[in-house]
Parts: structure tokens; C-alpha cells; sequence
């Protein structure tokens, strides 16, 4: 019996990381949203690490809260550790990393969504995507009831069709047994979307009481801790935290899996998944890396209020009684008692090609995806999808101009930009060497780089944006001073650099010049510097920053120019590569299949070649000339 | 829009009194400046009006390459409807080639295969019904380009490049995978062992760029053979081209052929000068030539140089060889003159139509009239270089050079005592210039590298 229920503008289908962001962004954006999920309990629901952020990752975050997301806010309010990662290198790499109370995390973004105007939140398994001529017209969930919506939004996760597996054991659940959303692929097939397998892991969960952290070592948080968002004020963030541990695998550990691969899921054939490469099990880091006598092993709390310990480094898919063992050759870990095993997990999920750069389906209208449905992986880089796909159903259905982040611009951009060009043989990770920017694309300048957009679209304040416009005046009349403030070659500035182990000066120089020495820096250079007036950090941050890497940032700006170029010539939608003759048949089946939306995205398509490119061109002028000819 | 600035020889290589070195773009206007002097050396193109020649000279820093002619056409008024500049000099192929490089090292690029038509199109300078000629010639030169770049390629300079490439992508996976896992992997004080790679990496790459010069790096000259007897002077004539008249003269000791070539200049006409005399010196048991080598030098040459041995009669084998080169272009020496003749002109002319040249290579007699027929076939057009073999050299010369120029950066950043990360940036951009050469993108060969040789992950 099926029966119709009110309507709605938007329904998001699942409610993790991206459902989440993409529901709170339509809803903050006016529009009558309803988010489902299998259980309301596991919203927000971290599965695997116990942590946000991690190298690029937290890039990803900062971007998300630049933009008017929620991820940063969240991690912000229960974090229990907290590390800048990669301190000693360039700005452009350094990059935040927290650990989470899990269960805390999960119990503030369900509040949020609770109490989040113009959102409802229901617990359903959707089964069916109800489309009329083309166009997404509801959604039916498992008991029948059918919700009339202009757009849908999948983030369904690694729940279509999930089933785990722990060496014989097979289970068709989702994560943390969670049930499985099992109908849901079908009603995809039917409306011609391509589905694959992908997989991936986790390790063991552990009873800290069973655990001798003596044998290992003791890993700290910093000691001034920096908050993911922009909004969060640092002395609130200043508190208390955990410690995480490191110890490492051995020769018997490894023995031990060796002589049980026969049993293990992967090697035997049993799963169809493709996993990832960087979070291999240590069944895969074993067999792979042979030549290495040890792994290490990061041994992360769950959050401050249960004992269970998450074993980084160790995910597998090896029969418990194998695990046990295993575990237990691990120092410190010898009477380890395991609460949740390692296990391998399988779903569905689609090759992303089939979205524009919007995230929305070319086949089918108003029907946008987001997470670890579209082939990617992580949280951060789920949720960040997630708003992407929540602010362009947004703009969709407001009649507004929808947003596509250019490469240039954001992680963001590489992200999406990535995922709907490339064909993806494994979940998809951000990296930091993804970014062909990523000196203009720091952590550090998220907020200069998209907060306007976030302003633009209507989910960042008047106020917020105001505060950055004043932010951004204050950094750029202060870069003009510093060139402009001489420094000569006093006692006292000699004396001064040689206590800084810098080489005297002969002649003047600017201050800029003296900034830009490695050893020294705007905030050394105070004393030097007697006009200077107090600036929040956040300006100083980005001063010196500029200052230091003004060459290297000039010359990305300019590659940035030339690959621009190529992004703003639009490819017609009409446009029928089979038409173009000199086109070579690779190339006219590749673009056939992702149909970029710009010349600079058909040039990223593997298998395109520059000749391809210039036949392209060559063939879009003529297009246009004639279609204008017509137009007259 | 702004459109970075195209150069190259527009009138291909063949010996016209002329020959046209053609720039389009926002600075060809500039670096055409930059190079050229007038006679008063007041004269700046950057102020002369469109539509205008002006007489004077290309320098490259002091020193002065050819006098010259220089087009200024200014944008929209041109072929590309970009500024373009026309540089005619003189035609001699060494000369061609000096200017376009000179442009090229102040700023320019050298065109894309079909480039200059393709910017002519899309800035609407082509009519529309042309499109399809102009993907034409778009298609066939770039597949001859990449047919030219990676087989015209010797081996070892192939292996050579792949090396030195490989070497980058190791560093730079290595610096990539300790950032994107810094608690697995740690990169401090990388910069002192990426500086001793590096310095071996430029070492190779200057000895490449080197090699363009020579015009080693693609086989572009004449591909020419030197056949004869034993004793009949073979060795000598080669040594007097590459030794007196030569201005690029270069050895490979193949290794990947079992022959000497020698690439020389006759007249500013390049000569790749098979020297079958070395196949003679890595065979002893045979001590003349065979017919059937004969045979085979002669079905690949554009040119064939026979040295009849004046002071020994004609046998058999010659006749025989004489035939066989019947269709091809060939000069014959009749050497050693100064001794007494037992073969003489009118005894050759009998069997063959080909030219004869009297000379004693030994004494220096009769070479300058040799050099004339060379030129005479190379100007009536009997002989052509292949001059898309020859752009692609320039090309690849760029290319290497901008990969030299990324990795002193990278050597910069490392005596500043930069972060590790900045290292990539121009490590990257060296890999990519690479890839050009042998026709290698980027792709995702870093993400596979660091995945295949660093064990990451949670």
C-alpha cells in the first residue's frame, strides 16, 4: 500500500557526513528539506578512524566552513586531541588534524539537524526515485510512503546493497551492523545510472583496559590548539586532551598473516570490491611491502567516555581468530581484548562521470549525489561533496546560478573536478599533490578564497562576510607598508640580525626583503619595525605568508591565468563528438561518455591528447559560427 | 584574451634566397626588439606603425647572427589577427635556425604542429568552409610530429630522457608521500640528498641540450653514404668534411647501430654522413664492401657519395654498384688524381649518368668543386631536409631547456632553504617538459608512484 506524503522541495537520502552538510544547506538556504536515514541514531555516524581532518583533508574542512558548512563547527565543539600536521614544512601543506569524541560528534550534528529550521529528519530506508519526463518528481521509502520533492540528493554512503566481511563470516549489513540499504540500487538501474563495487576496511576496535601502553609511545596534541572554523574563537578551543599511542607490527605479526592469506576474503577471491591503495589492510601492506620488518600502529581513543581503542594502521579482513592473534603479537597489545573486529566492507557505487561538475546527473534532472556514492572516500571529503551538492539543488531549484569551484580555487574544486572527469579504479582521497595550485589553495586562506562565494550563494552572514572584506583591507594595506619600510644598517639592526643568526646588512633594504630571509619573519622582525601597529594574528598570518612566497605565489597566479583559458570556453551541450571527422575515435568515445562542460575539463580527460584539443577547438568555433549565423 | 607568443620558420627548410622566421602573439612585438638592431641601433619596433619593414640586424646578446628584414604587423591586421612580426633573413639553414632560437630563448615558444593556421581560425582569420583543412593539417602534423619525436629519437638519448625522468618522479613521490603522511614518512633535510640528484640529472640534461645543438638529438640532416672500395679514400674524404670544412661535427658510437655517423655542414647544408668505413673496422673477415651492404646503404640514402679509386682499374664490384645506385642521388669522386690514372673520367661516364668530380681528397683538389654540386642538387631541389624533423629538434630543445631551468629553481629553493614541499612545484614542472618529448603526460604517474613505493595509510 503506498501512500502520499506532504511535499517538499529537496529529500536527501542518507545522513552522514554528506548528507548531513547537504541537507543543512538547502534547509539554511529557504528550502523545505527532509533528510532520510536507515537510523536516526547513526547520523553524523563515524565508522572507521576516529578523526577529522589529516593532510589535505583539513583543507577540506576549512573550505567546507568558508563556505557556510558545518563539519568544522562540529569537530570544533568535540575534538579531544588536536595537531597541526606538517608544521616544519611550507605553509601551503600544513594541515589540521583532530580526533574526535565519536560519540559526541555524532549526538552535535544530530542536534543541529534537529533543530535546524525548514529540515525534517526521518528514519527510512528509501527504495525508489520517482521521475517525471526525466526530472525527479519523489522519493519512496521502504513502507511505502511516497514524498513528492523537486530534487533529490543521494548520499547513501557504503550502505547500497552493503554487505561485510570478517573471513568466512559474511554479513549483509552496513557498517557497525547497521542495516543495509538493499532496494535502492535497482530503482538506480531502472533510471540508467552505472553502478560499480567498490570496498573498503577498518581495523579492530580494543578494550583500553587490556591495553599496556607502557610499551609504547605516548603522541600529544599541540599545545595551542588551532580551530577548524573561522568562526570559532581560539581561546575556546584551548582545553584538556587525550593522548594517542604508537607502537608497531614484527616479523611475527606478519608471519601470522602470511599463513592465513588463504583465509583471508581478499586473497581468496571472495571479494569484487576494488579498495583503496593508501589505506591498504595489513594483509595488502604485508604481501606488498615484504622487504618492510615492521609497520606502526596508531593506537586512537573512540571518544572520552567508552574504553574502546581504534587500531590505525591495522584494518583487515582476516577471520577473528586470526586477528586475535595477530593483535596480540603487537607490543602492548599482547592480552588485547577485542570488542568490534576488523572488517571489509562492500557496496555500491557509481562511476562519477555521470555528473556534471554540479554534481547533478546528466540523465536525470534534479537528481544530485554526493560522498562515498560518487567513488570517493573519507569524511572530509564526503561532507564536502555533500555542500556542494546541497548549495547547487539549492540554487537549482531558487532559479540561481549554480556553483562549480574551479581547481584554481579550492580542494573543493580539485575534488569534484577529479571525481566527474577521471575514471576512478579505487576510492578516491584527497591529496595535497592533487591541487596543482596548492600554494594559493592553503588551509590557511579558505576563508579569503570562498567565503565570499558562501556569501554569494546565501550561507554565509552579511556579518561574516563584512568581517572578512575588513580582514582582507587590513592584510593588503599592511603587505604595501612593509615594502615600503626601510630598514638600514644600524647598530642595532646589526646587532638585532646577527642575534637571529642573519647576515648584516650593507645597504638599506625593505622590510619585505628582511621577512622574506628563512630565518627571520614579520612576527621576529618586530622590534626592528617601529611603526607597526597590532593586527589580529589571522592578518599577520597571511603577511608574512605573502611576503615570504611572493615569487612562487606570483608565478602559480600566473599559471593560473593560462589554465583559466581553457575553463572558460563552455562546450555547447548540444554538441555531437561523432560529427567531428578529424576527431580520433578514442577521443570521440571518451568525450562521448563524461561530456565535459569546458575545453580545460575535455583536456583533463585521460586518453584526450592536445591534438584532440585543438581539433576540438577548432570544431567549436565552427559550430558557433554557424549557430550564430542562424541566430542573425 | 591574452595569448602567449608563437614562433617558427615559415618557409620550411628548403634553400630559398629567403627564408621567413614568423612570431605571433601579445610579445612578439617585444622580443622581436629585444634582438633586433637598426643600422643607427636607435631605432625601437615597439613604436613603428603597422604594416612596416625595417632594415637591420638580429643580434643575440653581442653577438650579431644575420641582416635582416622585420614585418611589423599589429594586431588585428594580420594573419593570426595577433601581433606578428616576420623576420627575413638570408635562408641558410644554420641562419633559420640561430633566429628561431634566439626568439625562443627571449620569450617565444615554438609553435604547435599547425599552430599559426589553428589561431588564424579560431580568431576568424579562415573562412569557415576551411575548418576541415585546417583540422587536416592539425592531424597529420602532429601525427607526423609524434611519429618524428619519439622514433627519430636515438635510444640511449630516449633511455636517457626516461632516467632522468624517472629520477624526478622518486623525489617528488617521495616528498609527497611524507606530507600526505607525515607521521609514516619523514622528508626533513631531503634538500641535501635532492641536490646531488639533481646536479646528475642537470648534468645529463646539459649534454642533451648539447646534442640538440649538434642536431644529434633527432637525426636531421641529409641522410648521406659514403660508398667505395677499400683504400679508395673513404676515410679520408670524411675527415676532410668533418675536420676542415665542418661546423658541427659530432661522433655517436651508436648503441643501438653498429655504424659511425657523423652529422657535417657543407655549405651550411647539413650532412648525416653514414660512414661505412666503420662497419668495415668492426668486420674484419670482410675486407671490402660488399654488394649486398651496398645494396642496403644505397636503398636508405638520400644521398650517395661513391669514391672511385682512380689509380686502381674498375672491377667487377663497381660496375655492380654502379647499377644499383643508378636512381639515386650520387655524386662520384674520382679520387687520387695526383697518382697515375688507371681509371679516367670517360671510362666512368660510360656506366652512369650521375656527376663526376675529379678530386684528390689527399691534396685538397677539386673538393670545392664537390661542394658545389652539392649545393647545385640541394637549390634546384634535387635534395631536401626534412624539416619537420628538424622543428621537432627545436621543440625538444625548448623543452629541455625548460626542464634545466625547473630544476635550477629546485636548486634554488634548496640553497634558500625552502620547505620541502616547494621543491615539487618546479620538480613537477621539469617531469612535465620531459613527458613532451616522449610524448608522456603526467597523468596519474605521481599518484602510482607514491603508491607503489611508500606503504601510507591509516
Amino acid at each position: 500500500m503506498s501512500y502520499t506524503y506532504e511535499n517538499y522541495d529537496i529529500a536527501v537520502i542518507g545522513a552522514g557526513h554528506a548528507g548531513c552538510e547537504a541537507a543543512l544547506a538547502c534547509a539554511r538556504l529557504g528550502l523545505k528539506t527532509i533528510v532520510f536515514t536507515v537510523n536516526v541514531e547513526s547520523i553524523a555516524l563515524m565508522p572507521c578512524n576516529p578523526n577529522i581532518g589529516g593532510s589535505s583533508k583539513g583543507h577540506l574542512v576549512r573550505e567546507i566552513d568558508a563556505l557556510g558548512g558545518q563539519m568544522g563547527k562540529t569537530i570544533d565543539q568535540t575534538f579531544i586531541q588536536s595537531k597541526m600536521l606538517n608544521k616544519s614544512k611550507g605553509p601551503a601543506v600544513h594541515s589540521l588534524r583532530a580526533q574526535a569524541d565519536k560519540h559526541d560528534y555524532t549526538e552535535f550534528m544530530r542536534r543541529t539537524l534537529e533543530n535546524q529550521e525548514n529540515l525534517t529528519v526521518k528514519q527510512a530506508e528509501i527504495v525508489d526515485i520517482l521521475t517525471e519526463d526525466g526530472h525527479v518528481s519523489g522519493v519512496v521509502t521502504h513502507t511505502g510512503g511516497i514524498y513528492p520533492c523537486k530534487a533529490a540528493i543521494l548520499a547513501t554512503g557504503v550502505y547500497l546493497k552493503a554487505r561485510c566481511l570478517c573471513g568466512e563470516s559474511i554479513t549483509y549489513t552496513g557498517p557497525n551492523g547497521l542495516q543495509a540499504a538493499t532496494h535502492l540500487s535497482d530503482s538506480l538501474k531502472r533510471l540508467g545510472i552505472e553502478l560499480v563495487r567498490f570496498k573498503t576496511g577498518t581495523p579492530a576496535r580494543i578494550d583500553k583496559r587490556s591495553i599496556d601502553f607502557s610499551k609504547m609511545e605516548e603522541q600529544f596534541g599541540d599545545e595551542t590548539v588551532v580551530p577548524f572554523s573561522f568562526t570559532t574563537n581560539p581561546e575556546d578551543v584551548q582545553k584538556d586532551q587525550v593522548s594517542c599511542w604508537l607502537t608497531y607490527t614484527n616479523e611475527k605479526t606478519h608471519e601470522i598473516i602470511r599463513s592465513n592469506l588463504d583465509r583471508s576474503p581478499i586473497y581468496a577471491g571472495v571479494i569484487e570490491g576494488v579498495g583503496p591503495r593508501y589505506c591498504p589492510s595489513i594483509e595488502d601492506k604485508v604481501v606488498k611491502f615484504a622487504d618492510k620488518n615492521r609497520h606502526q600502529v596508531f593506537i586512537e581513543p573512540e571518544g572520552n567516555y567508552t574504553n574502546e581503542m581504534y587500531i590505525g594502521g591495522m584494518s583487515s579482513s582476516l577471520p577473528e581468530d586470526v586477528q586475535y592473534r595477530m593483535y596480540r603479537t603487537v607490543p602492548g597489545l599482547e592480552n588485547a581484548r577485542i570488542v568490534r573486529n576488523a572488517y571489509a566492507i562492500e557496496y555500491d557505487c557509481i562511476p562519477a562521470t555521470q555528473l556534471k561538475s554540479t554534481l547533478e546527473f546528466k540523465k536525470v534532472e534534479g537528481l544530485f549525489s554526493g560522498g562515498q556514492f560518487n567513488g570517493s572516500s573519507g569524511y572530509e571529503e564526503a561532507a564536502a561533496q555533500g555542500l556542494m551538492a546541497g548549495i547547487n539543488a539549492s540554487m537549482k531549484l531558487l532559479g540561481k546560478e549554480q556553483i562549480v569551484l574551479k581547481r584554481s580555487e579550492a580542494y573543493i574544486g580539485v575534488l569534484i573536478d577529479d571525481l566527474v572527469t577521471k575514471e576512478t579504479h579505487e576510492p578516491y582521497r584527497m591529496m595535497t599533490s592533487r591541487a596543482e595550485y596548492r600554494l594559493l589553495l592553503r588551509q590557511d586562506n579558505a576563508d579569503m578564497r570562498l567565503t565570499p562565494i558562501g556569501h554569494q550563494v546565501g550561507l554565509i552572514s552579511d556579518e561574516r562576510y563584512e568581517a572578512l572584506l575588513e580582514k582582507k583591507a587590513m592584510i593588503e594595506k599592511e603587505i604595501e607598508r612593509v615594502k615600503h619600510v626601510m630598514i638600514g644598517g644600524s647598530k642595532e639592526v646589526q646587532e638585532f640580525l646577527e642575534a637571529h643568526k642573519s647576515t648584516p646588512l650593507k645597504t638599506a633594504v625593505s622590510l619585505a626583503e628582511l621577512i622574506r630571509r628563512p630565518e627571520l619573519s614579520y612576527e621576529i622582525l618586530e622590534p626592528l619595525d617601529k611603526e607597526r601597529e597590532p593586527l589580529p594574528e589571522g592578518v599577520i598570518e597571511q603577511v608574512n605568508i605573502h611576503v615570504k612566497y611572493e615569487g612562487y605565489i606570483t608565478r602559480q597566479l600566473r599559471q593560473v591565468e593560462q589554465f583559466k583559458k581553457m575553463e572558460v570556453k563552455l562546450i555547447p551541450e548540444a554538441l555531437d563528438y561523432n560529427d567531428i571527422s578529424g576527431l580520433r575515435i578514442e577521443a570521440q568515445q571518451k568525450l562521448s561518455a563524461v561530456r565535459p562542460h569546458s575545453v580545460g575539463q575535455a583536456s583533463r580527460i585521460s586518453g584526450v591528447t592536445p591534438a584532440d584539443i585543438s581539433v576540438l577547438l577548432i570544431y567549436m568555433e565552427q559550430f558557433n559560427r554557424s549557430h550564430r549565423k542562424e541566430t542573425v | 584574451m591574452i595569448s602567449d607568443t608563437i614562433a617558427a620558420i615559415s618557409t620550411g627548410m628548403t634553400p630559398s634566397g629567403i627564408g621567413k622566421v614568423r612570431l605571433s602573439g601579445d610579445s612578439a612585438i617585444e622580443i622581436a626588439d629585444q634582438i633586433y638592431r637598426s643600422p643607427k641601433g636607435k631605432k625601437s619596433l615597439k613604436n613603428v606603425p603597422s604594416h612596416t619593414i625595417h632594415y637591420g640586424y638580429i643580434y643575440d646578446g653581442s653577438q650579431m647572427i644575420d641582416e635582416v628584414l622585420v614585418l611589423i604587423m599589429k594586431a588585428p591586421n594580420s594573419y593570426t589577427t595577433e601581433d606578428v612580426v616576420e623576420i627575413d633573413c638570408h635562408g641558410g639553414v644554420v641562419v633559420m635556425r640561430k633566429i628561431l632560437e634566439t626568439v625562443i630563448k627571449y620569450g617565444a615558444r615554438p609553435a604547435e604542429p599547425g599552430e599559426f593556421t589553428k589561431r588564424a581560425f579560431l580568431n576568424g582569420r579562415i573562412d569557415l568552409s576551411q575548418a576541415e583543412a585546417v583540422i587536416d593539417i592539425i592531424n597529420s602534423r602532429n601525427e607526423y610530429a609524434l611519429k618524428s619525436s619519439v622514433q627519430q629519437l636515438q635510444g640511449n638519448l630516449l633511455n636517457q630522457i626516461k632516467e632522468v625522468r624517472k629520477s624526478i618522479i622518486g623525489s617528488i613521490a617521495f616528498i609527497e608521500a611524507a606530507l600526505d603522511d607525515p607521521e609514516h614518512i619523514n622528508a626533513d633535510d631531503y634538500g641535501m640528498t635532492l641536490k646531488k640528484q639533481i646536479d646528475e640529472n642537470m648534468g645529463i640534461l646539459e649534454k642533451l641540450l648539447r646534442s640538440c645543438d649538434d642536431g644529434r638529438l633527432l637525426k636531421e640532416g641529409i641522410k648521406t653514404v659514403i660508398l667505395g672500395k677499400p683504400n679508395a679514400g673513404k676515410s679520408s674524404l670524411l675527415n676532410y668534411l668533418s675536420g676542415e670544412e665542418r661546423a658541427i661535427v659530432t661522433d655517436i658510437a651508436g648503441t643501438t647501430r653498429d655504424v659511425l655517423e657523423e652529422t657535417v655542414q657543407v655549405d651550411g647544408i647539413l650532412l648525416n654522413v653514414i660512414d661505412t668505413a666503420g662497419i668495415r673496422d668492426t668486420d674484419d673477415t670482410v675486407e671490402k664492401i660488399g654488394v649486398e651492404k651496398a645494396k642496403k646503404y644505397a636503398s636508405e640514402a638520400d644521398l650517395i657519395i661513391y669514391i672511385v679509386d682512380g689509380s686502381t682499374s674498375m672491377d667487377e664490384n663497381d660496375l655492380e654498384i654502379l647499377k644499383l645506385i643508378r636512381n639515386k642521388k650520387t655524386i662520384i669522386l674520382l679520387n687520387k688524381i695526383d697518382l697515375d690514372l688507371k681509371t679516367t673520367k670517360a671510362a666512368i661516364e660510360k656506366e652512369t649518368e650521375h656527376p663526376i668530380v675529379e678530386v684528390s681528397v689527399k691534396d685538397r683538389k677539386g673538393l670545392e668543386q664537390f661542394s658545389e654540386n652539392i649545393r647545385q642538387m640541394f637549390f634546384e631541389g634535387k635534395l631536401t631536409f626534412n624539416d619537420q624533423i628538424y622543428i621537432t629538434n627545436v621543440r625538444h630543445k625548448a623543452a629541455i631547456q625548460e626542464a634545466a631551468d625547473s630544476l635550477k629553481m629546485v636548486l634554488q629553493s634548496i640553497a634558500d632553504d625552502m620547505p620541502e614541499d616547494f621543491f615539487s612545484i618546479d620538480l613537477m614542472n621539469a617531469y612535465e617538459a620531459l613527458g613532451k618529448i616522449i610524448g608522456e603526460s603526467v597523468g596519474e604517474d605521481l599518484i602510482n608512484t607514491i603508491f607503489s613505493d611508500f606503504c601510507m595509510g591509516k
